[in-house]
Protein backbone atom coordinates (compact mmCIF):
# COMPACT_ATOMS: atom_id res chain seq x y z
CA UNK A 1 0.00 0.00 0.00
CA UNK A 2 1.24 3.51 -0.94
CA UNK A 3 2.37 5.55 1.68
CA UNK A 4 0.45 8.20 0.74
CA UNK A 5 -3.41 8.25 1.01
CA UNK A 6 -4.85 11.22 -0.71
CA UNK A 7 -2.90 13.61 -2.87
CA UNK A 8 -3.92 16.78 -4.63
CA UNK A 9 -2.44 19.29 -6.38
CA UNK A 10 -3.15 22.55 -7.63
CA UNK A 11 -6.93 21.67 -7.21
CA UNK A 12 -9.28 24.76 -9.04
CA UNK A 13 -12.85 24.43 -8.70
CA UNK A 14 -14.69 27.69 -10.70
CA UNK A 15 -18.79 27.94 -10.28
CA UNK A 16 -19.60 31.15 -12.79
CA UNK A 17 -15.89 32.16 -13.06
CA UNK A 18 -15.52 32.59 -9.54
CA UNK A 19 -12.80 30.48 -8.32
CA UNK A 20 -14.07 28.73 -4.87
CA UNK A 21 -10.70 26.42 -4.92
CA UNK A 22 -8.06 28.22 -6.38
CA UNK A 23 -4.63 26.21 -7.08
CA UNK A 24 -4.80 23.93 -2.98
CA UNK A 25 -2.16 21.39 -2.81
CA UNK A 26 -1.75 17.97 0.06
CA UNK A 27 -1.16 15.01 0.87
CA UNK A 28 -1.88 12.85 3.23
CA UNK A 29 0.13 10.17 5.00
CA UNK A 30 -1.25 6.70 6.48
CA UNK A 31 -2.42 6.81 9.92
CA UNK A 32 -2.74 10.14 10.40
CA UNK A 33 -5.30 12.70 11.41
CA UNK A 34 -4.86 15.99 8.79
CA UNK A 35 -7.52 18.69 9.36
CA UNK A 36 -8.65 21.31 6.77
CA UNK A 37 -9.63 24.91 8.49
CA UNK A 38 -11.50 28.03 7.07
CA UNK A 39 -13.95 30.38 7.59
CA UNK A 40 -17.40 29.55 6.28
CA UNK A 41 -17.62 29.81 2.91
CA UNK A 42 -13.49 29.16 2.61
CA UNK A 43 -14.56 26.23 0.39
CA UNK A 44 -13.78 23.36 2.38
CA UNK A 45 -16.88 21.22 1.70
CA UNK A 46 -16.16 21.79 -2.21
CA UNK A 47 -12.60 20.69 -1.24
CA UNK A 48 -14.06 17.61 0.29
CA UNK A 49 -16.83 17.07 -2.89
CA UNK A 50 -13.93 17.17 -5.39
CA UNK A 51 -12.03 14.36 -3.72
CA UNK A 52 -14.68 12.20 -3.36
CA UNK A 53 -15.36 12.67 -7.00
CA UNK A 54 -18.48 13.66 -6.42
CA UNK A 55 -18.26 16.98 -8.87
CA UNK A 56 -15.42 17.40 -11.58
CA UNK A 57 -12.63 19.94 -10.64
CA UNK A 58 -11.52 22.64 -13.38
CA UNK A 59 -8.19 21.86 -13.03
CA UNK A 60 -5.13 19.67 -11.06
CA UNK A 61 -5.34 16.13 -10.38
CA UNK A 62 -6.28 14.45 -7.25
CA UNK A 63 -5.00 10.62 -6.24
CA UNK A 64 -6.93 9.11 -3.72
CA UNK A 65 -5.89 5.40 -2.26
CA UNK A 66 -4.05 4.84 -5.71
CA UNK A 67 -6.73 6.12 -8.04
CA UNK A 68 -7.07 9.03 -9.99
CA UNK A 69 -9.69 10.92 -9.03
CA UNK A 70 -12.72 11.66 -10.55
CA UNK A 71 -12.50 9.04 -13.09
CA UNK A 72 -12.22 6.08 -10.50
CA UNK A 73 -13.87 7.72 -7.66
CA UNK A 74 -16.70 5.04 -7.42
CA UNK A 75 -13.64 2.27 -6.79
CA UNK A 76 -11.65 4.42 -4.90
CA UNK A 77 -14.67 5.01 -2.55
CA UNK A 78 -14.95 1.35 -1.93
CA UNK A 79 -12.41 1.43 0.79
CA UNK A 80 -13.55 5.39 1.74
CA UNK A 81 -15.79 5.83 4.59
CA UNK A 82 -17.75 9.71 4.90
CA UNK A 83 -19.51 11.40 7.84
CA UNK A 84 -20.64 14.28 6.20
CA UNK A 85 -22.16 17.49 7.52
CA UNK A 86 -25.89 17.09 7.53
CA UNK A 87 -26.78 14.08 9.05
CA UNK A 88 -28.10 11.88 5.99
CA UNK A 89 -29.35 8.38 7.96
CA UNK A 90 -32.13 6.97 6.59
CA UNK A 91 -35.56 7.84 8.76
CA UNK A 92 -36.95 4.92 7.38
CA UNK A 93 -35.04 2.41 8.82
CA UNK A 94 -34.30 1.33 12.66
CA UNK A 95 -30.39 1.96 13.71
CA UNK A 96 -29.19 -1.60 12.64
CA UNK A 97 -31.37 -1.30 9.50
CA UNK A 98 -29.27 1.75 8.71
CA UNK A 99 -25.76 -0.49 9.03
CA UNK A 100 -27.56 -3.19 7.18
CA UNK A 101 -28.64 -1.06 4.09
CA UNK A 102 -25.96 0.81 3.77
CA UNK A 103 -23.31 -1.87 4.22
CA UNK A 104 -24.94 -3.28 0.75
CA UNK A 105 -24.49 -0.40 -1.23
CA UNK A 106 -20.68 -1.63 -0.99
CA UNK A 107 -21.92 -4.57 -2.51
CA UNK A 108 -20.84 -6.30 1.26
CA UNK A 109 -23.17 -9.54 1.64
CA UNK A 110 -25.50 -9.72 3.96
CA UNK A 111 -24.03 -12.25 6.37
CA UNK A 112 -20.34 -9.96 6.35
CA UNK A 113 -22.69 -7.13 7.59
CA UNK A 114 -24.62 -8.76 10.06
CA UNK A 115 -21.44 -9.75 12.33
CA UNK A 116 -19.75 -6.41 11.65
CA UNK A 117 -23.10 -4.29 13.50
CA UNK A 118 -22.39 -5.88 17.16
CA UNK A 119 -19.31 -4.29 17.14
CA UNK A 120 -20.50 -1.01 15.47
CA UNK A 121 -22.91 -0.60 17.53
CA UNK A 122 -20.48 -0.82 20.70
CA UNK A 123 -18.53 2.04 18.64
CA UNK A 124 -21.11 4.16 18.44
CA UNK A 125 -22.51 3.79 22.44
CA UNK A 126 -25.93 2.42 20.86
CA UNK A 127 -25.74 -1.43 21.95
CA UNK A 128 -28.90 -1.23 23.45
CA UNK A 129 -30.11 1.04 20.48
CA UNK A 130 -30.40 -1.10 17.56
CA UNK A 131 -34.30 -1.49 16.57
CA UNK A 132 -34.94 2.59 17.35
CA UNK A 133 -36.09 4.69 14.59
CA UNK A 134 -33.91 7.20 13.51
CA UNK A 135 -35.93 10.17 14.93
CA UNK A 136 -35.97 9.25 18.04
CA UNK A 137 -31.93 9.47 18.22
CA UNK A 138 -30.39 12.65 19.97
CA UNK A 139 -28.01 14.67 18.21
CA UNK A 140 -24.74 13.14 19.62
CA UNK A 141 -26.29 9.42 18.79
CA UNK A 142 -26.96 10.44 15.23
CA UNK A 143 -23.56 11.72 14.85
CA UNK A 144 -22.06 8.22 16.43
CA UNK A 145 -24.34 6.15 14.07
CA UNK A 146 -23.21 8.44 10.91
CA UNK A 147 -19.60 7.33 11.93
CA UNK A 148 -20.21 3.49 12.44
CA UNK A 149 -22.28 3.82 9.27
CA UNK A 150 -18.96 5.22 7.47
CA UNK A 151 -17.08 2.24 9.25
CA UNK A 152 -19.55 -0.77 7.53
CA UNK A 153 -16.87 -1.34 4.69
CA UNK A 154 -13.99 -0.83 7.02
CA UNK A 155 -12.22 1.62 4.84
CA UNK A 156 -9.05 3.32 5.22
CA UNK A 157 -9.40 6.81 4.90
CA UNK A 158 -12.40 8.31 6.78
CA UNK A 159 -14.04 12.44 5.84
CA UNK A 160 -14.83 14.22 8.51
CA UNK A 161 -17.20 17.39 7.29
CA UNK A 162 -17.41 19.46 10.75
CA UNK A 163 -18.15 16.51 13.05
CA UNK A 164 -19.06 17.70 15.90
CA UNK A 165 -21.12 21.07 14.63
CA UNK A 166 -24.34 21.41 16.95
CA UNK A 167 -23.12 18.52 19.52
CA UNK A 168 -22.78 19.49 23.10
CA UNK A 169 -19.68 19.08 25.41
CA UNK A 170 -20.16 15.68 26.34
CA UNK A 171 -21.03 14.54 22.75
CA UNK A 172 -18.33 16.01 21.42
CA UNK A 173 -15.59 14.35 23.57
CA UNK A 174 -16.77 10.92 23.11
CA UNK A 175 -16.73 11.47 19.32
CA UNK A 176 -13.32 12.74 19.58
CA UNK A 177 -12.21 9.93 21.75
CA UNK A 178 -13.49 7.47 19.36
CA UNK A 179 -11.73 9.62 16.29
CA UNK A 180 -8.44 8.65 18.29
CA UNK A 181 -9.45 4.85 18.37
CA UNK A 182 -9.58 4.66 14.68
CA UNK A 183 -6.25 6.70 14.70
CA UNK A 184 -4.88 4.14 16.89
CA UNK A 185 -6.15 1.26 14.72
CA UNK A 186 -3.97 2.63 11.92
CA UNK A 187 -6.68 4.87 10.05
CA UNK A 188 -6.21 8.07 8.14
CA UNK A 189 -8.63 10.56 8.88
CA UNK A 190 -8.97 13.53 6.75
CA UNK A 191 -11.19 16.62 8.81
CA UNK A 192 -12.84 19.74 8.18
CA UNK A 193 -13.97 22.03 11.05
CA UNK A 194 -13.92 25.48 12.59
CA UNK A 195 -13.19 24.52 15.90
CA UNK A 196 -9.76 25.52 16.76
CA UNK A 197 -9.46 23.16 20.03
CA UNK A 198 -10.58 20.15 17.77
CA UNK A 199 -8.28 20.42 15.66
CA UNK A 200 -5.43 21.08 18.08
CA UNK A 201 -6.48 17.94 19.97
CA UNK A 202 -7.14 15.52 17.00
CA UNK A 203 -5.03 16.94 14.43
CA UNK A 204 -1.13 16.31 13.58
CA UNK A 205 -1.30 18.37 10.56
CA UNK A 206 -3.26 21.54 8.98
CA UNK A 207 -4.30 23.19 6.24
CA UNK A 208 -5.75 26.70 6.50
CA UNK A 209 -7.70 27.87 3.81
CA UNK A 210 -9.70 31.01 2.63
CA UNK A 211 -11.11 32.12 -0.58
CA UNK A 212 -9.99 28.92 -1.75
CA UNK A 213 -6.60 29.48 -1.36
CA UNK A 214 -3.83 28.08 1.01
CA UNK A 215 -3.04 30.54 4.03
CA UNK A 216 -1.18 28.41 6.02
CA UNK A 217 0.06 25.17 6.56
CA UNK A 218 2.07 22.89 9.25
CA UNK A 219 1.49 20.67 12.55
CA UNK A 220 -0.64 22.82 14.97
CA UNK A 221 2.38 23.55 17.31
CA UNK A 222 4.42 24.71 14.21
CA UNK A 223 1.28 27.06 12.77
CA UNK A 224 1.52 28.59 16.61
CA UNK A 225 4.82 29.40 16.54
CA UNK A 226 5.63 30.38 13.04
CA UNK A 227 2.37 32.82 12.85
CA UNK A 228 2.05 33.83 16.09
CA UNK A 229 3.45 35.70 19.42
CA UNK A 230 3.35 33.29 22.32
CA UNK A 231 1.68 35.24 24.92
CA UNK A 232 -1.86 36.90 24.90
CA UNK A 233 -3.43 38.91 27.40
CA UNK A 234 -7.09 39.54 26.48
CA UNK A 235 -8.80 43.03 28.24
CA UNK A 236 -12.26 43.63 28.67
CA UNK A 237 -14.01 46.71 29.64
CA UNK A 238 -15.60 49.78 28.55
CA UNK A 239 -12.01 51.77 28.69
CA UNK A 240 -10.30 48.61 27.23
CA UNK A 241 -10.15 50.13 23.54
CA UNK A 242 -9.39 53.97 25.09
CA UNK A 243 -6.61 51.58 27.43
CA UNK A 244 -5.35 49.74 24.45
CA UNK A 245 -4.31 53.61 22.51
CA UNK A 246 -3.09 55.46 25.38
CA UNK A 247 -0.72 52.55 27.17
CA UNK A 248 -1.59 49.22 25.86
CA UNK A 249 0.30 49.12 22.12
CA UNK A 250 3.33 49.98 23.60
CA UNK A 251 3.46 47.47 26.06
CA UNK A 252 2.68 44.45 23.57
CA UNK A 253 4.53 43.47 20.72
CA UNK A 254 1.16 43.80 18.67
CA UNK A 255 -2.99 43.85 19.18
CA UNK A 256 -6.37 44.20 18.03
CA UNK A 257 -9.25 45.77 19.64
CA UNK A 258 -12.83 44.00 18.60
CA UNK A 259 -15.80 44.87 20.49
CA UNK A 260 -14.99 45.87 24.16
CA UNK A 261 -11.86 43.66 23.79
CA UNK A 262 -8.65 44.24 23.29
CA UNK A 263 -6.13 41.37 22.50
CA UNK A 264 -2.64 42.26 22.94
CA UNK A 265 -0.34 39.54 21.71
CA UNK A 266 3.60 39.34 23.14
CA UNK A 267 6.60 37.74 23.41
CA UNK A 268 7.39 38.90 27.31
CA UNK A 269 4.04 40.06 28.53
CA UNK A 270 6.06 40.84 32.15
CA UNK A 271 5.34 44.97 31.47
CA UNK A 272 1.99 44.60 29.92
CA UNK A 273 0.26 43.06 33.32
CA UNK A 274 2.28 45.07 35.98
CA UNK A 275 -0.17 48.04 33.62
CA UNK A 276 -2.87 46.24 34.18
CA UNK A 277 -2.27 45.43 38.05
CA UNK A 278 -3.10 48.77 38.27
CA UNK A 279 -5.80 49.57 36.62
CA UNK A 280 -8.94 48.01 38.32
CA UNK A 281 -11.63 48.87 36.02
CA UNK A 282 -10.53 46.84 33.24
CA UNK A 283 -10.55 43.05 33.30
CA UNK A 284 -8.21 41.09 31.83
CA UNK A 285 -6.62 37.19 31.12
CA UNK A 286 -3.32 36.06 30.52
CA UNK A 287 -3.06 32.85 28.53
CA UNK A 288 -0.53 30.90 25.91
CA UNK A 289 -1.19 31.82 21.98
CA UNK A 290 -3.43 28.98 20.44
CA UNK A 291 -4.61 28.04 16.89
CA UNK A 292 -7.57 29.96 17.09
CA UNK A 293 -5.66 33.36 17.42
CA UNK A 294 -3.50 31.83 14.45
CA UNK A 295 -6.90 31.10 12.90
CA UNK A 296 -7.81 35.00 12.95
CA UNK A 297 -4.90 36.29 12.56
CA UNK A 298 -4.80 34.71 9.08
CA UNK A 299 -8.14 34.88 7.83
CA UNK A 300 -9.31 37.66 9.81
CA UNK A 301 -11.81 38.70 12.17
CA UNK A 302 -14.70 39.94 10.05
CA UNK A 303 -17.96 37.79 10.02
CA UNK A 304 -18.59 35.40 7.13
CA UNK A 305 -21.97 33.95 6.33
CA UNK B 1 -27.02 26.12 -20.35
CA UNK B 2 -26.02 22.65 -19.72
CA UNK B 3 -22.84 22.08 -20.04
CA UNK B 4 -20.93 19.14 -21.81
CA UNK B 5 -20.06 16.83 -19.27
CA UNK B 6 -23.75 16.71 -18.20
CA UNK B 7 -25.11 15.08 -21.65
CA UNK B 8 -23.08 11.83 -21.63
CA UNK B 9 -25.23 8.63 -22.01
CA UNK B 10 -26.43 6.85 -19.18
CA UNK B 11 -23.71 4.68 -17.35
CA UNK B 12 -26.02 1.66 -16.61
CA UNK B 13 -25.19 -1.44 -14.72
CA UNK B 14 -26.36 -3.96 -11.74
CA UNK B 15 -24.86 -1.61 -8.80
CA UNK B 16 -28.99 -0.20 -8.71
CA UNK B 17 -29.63 -3.19 -7.26
CA UNK B 18 -28.61 -2.47 -3.50
CA UNK B 19 -30.68 0.82 -3.76
CA UNK B 20 -33.80 -1.06 -5.90
CA UNK B 21 -33.49 -3.56 -2.42
CA UNK B 22 -33.84 -0.43 0.47
CA UNK B 23 -36.94 0.28 -1.37
CA UNK B 24 -38.19 -2.75 -1.48
CA UNK B 25 -37.42 -3.15 1.99
CA UNK B 26 -39.08 0.65 2.98
CA UNK B 27 -42.08 -1.14 1.17
CA UNK B 28 -42.34 -4.18 3.04
CA UNK B 29 -42.38 -2.47 5.83
CA UNK B 30 -45.73 -0.48 4.91
CA UNK B 31 -46.97 -3.16 2.98
CA UNK B 32 -50.47 -3.08 4.37
CA UNK B 33 -51.45 0.15 3.72
CA UNK B 34 -49.87 -0.11 0.14
CA UNK B 35 -51.75 -2.95 -0.71
CA UNK B 36 -54.94 -1.54 0.70
CA UNK B 37 -54.84 1.35 -0.96
CA UNK B 38 -53.69 -0.66 -4.72
CA UNK B 39 -57.20 -2.50 -4.10
CA UNK B 40 -59.79 -0.03 -2.72
CA UNK B 41 -58.90 2.99 -5.98
CA UNK B 42 -59.59 0.54 -8.65
CA UNK B 43 -62.28 -1.25 -6.92
CA UNK B 44 -64.14 2.43 -5.98
CA UNK B 45 -63.65 3.38 -9.45
CA UNK B 46 -64.32 0.59 -11.16
CA UNK B 47 -67.74 -0.08 -9.30
CA UNK B 48 -68.74 3.04 -8.35
CA UNK B 49 -68.38 4.08 -11.91
CA UNK B 50 -69.02 1.28 -13.82
CA UNK B 51 -71.78 -0.41 -12.12
CA UNK B 52 -73.72 3.15 -11.60
CA UNK B 53 -73.15 4.96 -14.92
CA UNK B 54 -72.67 1.27 -16.78
CA UNK B 55 -76.51 0.43 -15.85
CA UNK B 56 -77.44 3.48 -17.79
CA UNK B 57 -75.20 2.81 -20.95
CA UNK B 58 -75.36 0.57 -23.74
CA UNK B 59 -72.57 -1.52 -24.61
CA UNK B 60 -69.16 0.71 -25.45
CA UNK B 61 -67.12 -0.94 -28.49
CA UNK B 62 -69.07 -3.90 -28.23
CA UNK B 63 -68.26 -4.89 -24.48
CA UNK B 64 -70.19 -3.55 -21.16
CA UNK B 65 -69.06 -0.40 -19.90
CA UNK B 66 -67.90 -1.48 -16.48
CA UNK B 67 -65.49 -4.07 -19.17
CA UNK B 68 -64.53 -1.27 -21.17
CA UNK B 69 -63.61 1.09 -18.11
CA UNK B 70 -61.18 -2.30 -16.76
CA UNK B 71 -58.97 -1.77 -19.27
CA UNK B 72 -58.63 2.12 -18.91
CA UNK B 73 -58.33 1.70 -15.05
CA UNK B 74 -55.69 -1.16 -15.28
CA UNK B 75 -53.66 1.74 -17.31
CA UNK B 76 -54.62 4.46 -15.06
CA UNK B 77 -53.68 3.20 -11.91
CA UNK B 78 -50.36 1.68 -12.94
CA UNK B 79 -49.43 5.36 -14.65
CA UNK B 80 -50.28 6.65 -11.19
CA UNK B 81 -48.47 4.46 -9.33
CA UNK B 82 -45.02 5.14 -11.21
CA UNK B 83 -45.48 8.97 -11.47
CA UNK B 84 -46.58 9.14 -7.41
CA UNK B 85 -43.58 6.75 -6.75
CA UNK B 86 -40.97 8.86 -8.52
CA UNK B 87 -42.52 12.53 -8.03
CA UNK B 88 -43.49 12.54 -4.28
CA UNK B 89 -41.38 9.46 -2.93
CA UNK B 90 -38.26 9.91 -4.80
CA UNK B 91 -38.13 13.27 -4.36
CA UNK B 92 -38.35 13.13 -0.53
CA UNK B 93 -35.50 10.64 -1.07
CA UNK B 94 -33.38 12.47 -3.00
CA UNK B 95 -34.35 16.12 -1.27
CA UNK B 96 -35.78 15.99 2.07
CA UNK B 97 -34.21 12.77 3.65
CA UNK B 98 -30.87 13.47 1.62
CA UNK B 99 -30.71 9.81 1.08
CA UNK B 100 -29.37 10.03 -2.27
CA UNK B 101 -26.34 11.95 -0.89
CA UNK B 102 -25.99 9.17 1.67
CA UNK B 103 -25.23 6.46 -1.19
CA UNK B 104 -23.86 8.87 -3.28
CA UNK B 105 -20.83 8.43 -0.60
CA UNK B 106 -20.56 4.72 -1.34
CA UNK B 107 -19.65 3.48 -4.68
CA UNK B 108 -22.78 3.83 -6.88
CA UNK B 109 -23.03 7.02 -9.30
CA UNK B 110 -25.33 8.82 -9.05
CA UNK B 111 -26.74 7.26 -12.89
CA UNK B 112 -27.30 3.98 -10.46
CA UNK B 113 -29.42 5.89 -7.98
CA UNK B 114 -31.86 7.50 -11.04
CA UNK B 115 -32.27 4.23 -12.69
CA UNK B 116 -32.82 2.53 -8.92
CA UNK B 117 -35.48 4.75 -8.87
CA UNK B 118 -37.14 4.31 -12.25
CA UNK B 119 -36.55 0.13 -12.12
CA UNK B 120 -38.35 0.81 -8.60
CA UNK B 121 -41.50 2.90 -10.02
CA UNK B 122 -41.89 0.02 -12.79
CA UNK B 123 -42.25 -2.24 -9.82
CA UNK B 124 -44.97 -0.44 -8.05
CA UNK B 125 -46.98 -0.36 -11.09
CA UNK B 126 -46.63 -4.24 -11.51
CA UNK B 127 -48.04 -4.44 -7.87
CA UNK B 128 -50.57 -2.10 -8.80
CA UNK B 129 -51.45 -4.14 -11.95
CA UNK B 130 -51.29 -7.62 -9.79
CA UNK B 131 -54.24 -5.41 -7.57
CA UNK B 132 -55.94 -4.28 -10.04
CA UNK B 133 -56.11 -7.48 -11.99
CA UNK B 134 -57.86 -9.38 -9.04
CA UNK B 135 -60.25 -6.81 -8.45
CA UNK B 136 -60.89 -7.31 -12.54
CA UNK B 137 -60.98 -11.31 -11.56
CA UNK B 138 -62.86 -11.41 -8.07
CA UNK B 139 -65.80 -9.21 -9.88
CA UNK B 140 -66.03 -11.27 -12.82
CA UNK B 141 -65.89 -8.13 -14.86
CA UNK B 142 -63.11 -10.36 -17.07
CA UNK B 143 -61.55 -13.90 -16.33
CA UNK B 144 -59.91 -13.81 -19.80
CA UNK B 145 -56.62 -15.74 -20.00
CA UNK B 146 -55.29 -12.86 -22.12
CA UNK B 147 -55.30 -10.49 -19.06
CA UNK B 148 -51.94 -11.89 -17.92
CA UNK B 149 -50.38 -10.19 -20.32
CA UNK B 150 -51.17 -6.68 -19.07
CA UNK B 151 -48.54 -8.05 -15.99
CA UNK B 152 -45.80 -7.13 -18.24
CA UNK B 153 -47.68 -3.73 -19.91
CA UNK B 154 -47.70 -3.01 -16.69
CA UNK B 155 -44.25 -2.76 -16.46
CA UNK B 156 -43.67 -0.94 -19.70
CA UNK B 157 -46.31 1.61 -18.46
CA UNK B 158 -44.62 2.01 -15.17
CA UNK B 159 -40.71 2.73 -16.91
CA UNK B 160 -43.03 4.67 -19.32
CA UNK B 161 -44.22 7.46 -17.15
CA UNK B 162 -41.45 7.17 -14.08
CA UNK B 163 -38.57 8.37 -16.80
CA UNK B 164 -41.21 11.20 -17.61
CA UNK B 165 -41.93 12.05 -13.77
CA UNK B 166 -37.93 11.86 -12.62
CA UNK B 167 -37.86 14.85 -15.42
CA UNK B 168 -40.18 17.03 -12.94
CA UNK B 169 -38.45 15.81 -9.76
CA UNK B 170 -35.40 16.20 -11.15
CA UNK B 171 -36.61 20.42 -11.65
CA UNK B 172 -38.48 20.58 -8.44
CA UNK B 173 -38.06 23.00 -6.41
CA UNK B 174 -40.61 21.37 -3.44
CA UNK B 175 -43.79 19.30 -3.20
CA UNK B 176 -45.78 22.23 -4.76
CA UNK B 177 -44.13 22.04 -8.04
CA UNK B 178 -45.70 18.66 -8.44
CA UNK B 179 -49.29 20.46 -9.02
CA UNK B 180 -48.28 21.72 -12.13
CA UNK B 181 -47.64 18.05 -13.61
CA UNK B 182 -51.09 16.64 -12.74
CA UNK B 183 -53.22 19.62 -13.56
CA UNK B 184 -51.76 20.39 -16.89
CA UNK B 185 -50.25 17.07 -17.76
CA UNK B 186 -51.52 14.01 -16.29
CA UNK B 187 -55.18 15.24 -15.45
CA UNK B 188 -55.61 16.18 -19.43
CA UNK B 189 -53.95 13.26 -21.42
CA UNK B 190 -56.51 10.91 -18.95
CA UNK B 191 -59.47 12.56 -20.24
CA UNK B 192 -57.89 12.60 -23.67
CA UNK B 193 -56.85 9.20 -23.93
CA UNK B 194 -60.15 7.20 -23.30
CA UNK B 195 -60.18 5.77 -19.83
CA UNK B 196 -63.33 6.72 -18.92
CA UNK B 197 -64.88 7.07 -22.62
CA UNK B 198 -63.70 6.03 -26.36
CA UNK B 199 -61.44 8.34 -27.83
CA UNK B 200 -64.01 8.47 -31.19
CA UNK B 201 -65.86 10.59 -29.41
CA UNK B 202 -63.51 13.50 -28.86
CA UNK B 203 -63.41 16.26 -31.84
CA UNK B 204 -60.88 15.05 -34.86
CA UNK B 205 -58.06 17.72 -33.26
CA UNK B 206 -58.34 15.67 -29.91
CA UNK B 207 -58.04 12.48 -31.31
CA UNK B 208 -54.65 13.52 -33.33
CA UNK B 209 -53.07 14.64 -29.82
CA UNK B 210 -54.84 11.35 -28.52
CA UNK B 211 -53.15 9.34 -30.57
CA UNK B 212 -48.99 10.40 -30.22
CA UNK B 213 -50.33 10.16 -25.77
CA UNK B 214 -48.36 7.45 -23.98
CA UNK B 215 -51.63 6.70 -22.37
CA UNK B 216 -53.73 6.03 -25.26
CA UNK B 217 -51.06 3.58 -26.66
CA UNK B 218 -51.28 1.89 -22.89
CA UNK B 219 -55.00 1.65 -23.07
CA UNK B 220 -54.55 0.29 -26.56
CA UNK B 221 -53.04 -2.24 -25.63
CA UNK B 222 -54.64 -3.36 -22.09
CA UNK B 223 -58.61 -2.82 -22.92
CA UNK B 224 -58.50 -5.86 -26.04
CA UNK B 225 -56.22 -8.03 -23.50
CA UNK B 226 -59.36 -7.63 -21.01
CA UNK B 227 -61.51 -8.95 -23.65
CA UNK B 228 -59.31 -11.32 -24.89
CA UNK B 229 -58.80 -9.97 -27.61
CA UNK B 230 -54.75 -9.46 -29.79
CA UNK B 231 -54.45 -5.87 -29.23
CA UNK B 232 -53.75 -4.21 -32.31
CA UNK B 233 -50.73 -2.29 -33.55
CA UNK B 234 -48.53 -3.92 -30.72
CA UNK B 235 -45.60 -3.19 -31.92
CA UNK B 236 -46.21 0.60 -32.61
CA UNK B 237 -47.87 1.34 -28.89
CA UNK B 238 -44.69 -0.51 -27.24
CA UNK B 239 -42.41 1.49 -29.08
CA UNK B 240 -44.11 4.78 -28.12
CA UNK B 241 -44.13 4.36 -24.38
CA UNK B 242 -40.59 2.55 -24.48
CA UNK B 243 -39.52 5.72 -26.40
CA UNK B 244 -41.18 8.21 -24.29
CA UNK B 245 -39.31 6.68 -21.49
CA UNK B 246 -36.64 6.48 -22.60
CA UNK B 247 -36.16 9.92 -23.62
CA UNK B 248 -37.79 11.39 -20.10
CA UNK B 249 -34.95 9.23 -18.66
CA UNK B 250 -31.97 10.43 -20.01
CA UNK B 251 -33.41 14.12 -20.04
CA UNK B 252 -34.37 13.24 -16.31
CA UNK B 253 -30.63 11.80 -15.55
CA UNK B 254 -29.22 15.13 -17.62
CA UNK B 255 -30.86 17.79 -15.18
CA UNK B 256 -30.38 15.41 -12.10
CA UNK B 257 -26.72 15.21 -12.77
CA UNK B 258 -26.74 19.26 -13.23
CA UNK B 259 -28.58 19.51 -10.15
CA UNK B 260 -26.49 17.06 -7.65
CA UNK B 261 -23.04 17.14 -9.22
CA UNK B 262 -22.49 20.80 -9.53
Amino acid sequence: MPSSTLRVHNLTKRYAGIPVVNGIDFELQRGECFGLLGPNGAGKTTTLRLCLGLTDPDGGEIEMLGQPIPRAAREARNRVGIVPQMDNLDPDFSVAENLLVYGRYFGLPDRVIRERIPSLLEFASLEEKGHMAIGDLSGGMKRRLTLARALINDPDLIFLDEPTTGLDPQARHLLWERLRRLLNQGKTIFLTTHFMDEAERLCNRLLIIDHGQTVATGTPRQLIEENIEPEVVEVYGDEAAAWLTAQGMALCDRAESAGETAFCYARESGPLLVDLKQRSQLRYIHRAANLEDVFLKLTGREMRD
Amino acid sequence: MIAKKYLRPPALSLRFFPFWRRNLLVWKKLAAAEILGNLADPMLYMLGLGFGIGAMLPDVDGVSYITFLAGGTVCYSTMNSATFEVLYSAFSRMHAQKTWDAILNAPLALDDIVFGELVWAACKSFLTCLAVLIVIWVFNISRSPMMIWTIPLSLLIGFCFAGMGLVMTALSPNYNFFVYYFTLVITPMTLLSGVFFPTSQLPTILQSISSVLPLTSAIELARPLLSGKVPPHILSSATLLAAYGAVGFYIALILSRRRLLK
